[in-house]
């Protein structure tokens, strides 16, 4: 189910710029539904992993106060084009997803 | 008695979850020792969270930190912000939204390769100041810019 995440990796002079774009509701817990006044519960995005080559490149821990459907950018050197690249996520329920990718 | 195995029965399972996570190749075994910080993201003071999320909540301001965010923010549920620290070794950053339920909104542990540079999009209640704290050979800086928010984005 690698269809939540968008991943674009490119590479100029060694430095890798990269945009991901994950489609999650990020519910905080603390709002209610209109109709029935029950609260949402909370499903939120805790842990963001990217790797590339094989290495950690960044490991990011996440609150509810993140945007839904989150966007995250961030660059790193010693990279070039045609490596691998791989972000994955795990949300407070457990549920998780990954991607496997090229940087350009 | 029956508390306590309660506890253990939770603790189990979050355990088994992880380790199927594991196996199945999703979580290096580095990000599964990180585990995430749920005191400091449930901390509702300022300075709990930063102690929770980077060790201490004493921080020296430096403009050596670039925080870029919007004046004002339009709608609470989306502000857009950019951190770039030009202290050398910087290994984690934490974002903040000072007013919000609870401050800690992220925090990122970088690799030796990557660039102290993150962009990502927060919630903001209300009207705040946004902390970006970076630690840096084992010493953390920060720095703060007031966000103007016309509609709130935590709850509603």
């Amino acid at each position: 189910m690698a269809k939540s995440i968008k991943l674009r990796a490119k590479a100029k002079d060694g430095v890798a710029t990269v945009k991901a774009l994950i489609s999650h509701p990020m519910e905080t817990g603390l709002r209610k539904d209109k109709k029935s006044g029950k609260p949402i519960p909370a499903e939120f995005i805790q842990e963001v992993v990217c790797e590339s080559g094989g290495k950690t490149v960044l490991s990011a821990q996440w609150g509810s106060a993140i945007s839904k459907n989150p966007f995250l950018s961030f660059k790193f050197s010693g990279a070039k084009s045609g490596d691998s690249i791989k972000i994955s996520w795990v949300d407070n329920k457990g549920n998780s997803d990954s991607i496997d990718s090229k940087i350009k | 008695m029956n508390h306590n195995r309660r506890t253990l029965l939770k603790g189990s399972l979050a355990a088994g979850a992880v380790g199927a996570a594991v196996s199945a190749g999703l979580l290096t075994p580095k990000a599964v020792m990180a585990a995430w910080a749920k005191d400091a993201f449930e901390a509702k003071e300022v300075d709990a969270a930063m102690t929770g999320a980077m060790g201490s909540a004493d921080a020296t301001a430096s403009d050596k930190i670039k925080l870029k965010a919007p004046d004002i923010a339009e709608n609470g549920a989306v502000v857009p912000i950019t951190v770039t620290s030009n202290i050398d070794g910087t290994t984690s950053m934490s974002i903040l939204v000072a007013k919000n339920n609870t401050p800690l909104t992220s925090s990122y542990e970088l690799g030796p390769n990557t660039e102290a540079y993150i962009s990502t999009r927060v919630k903001m209640g209300k009207t705040s100041d946004v902390i970006a704290v970076v630690k840096a050979g084992g010493k953390l800086y920060s720095t703060k810019k007031e966000v103007k928010v016309t509609i709130g984005g935590c709850g509603g």
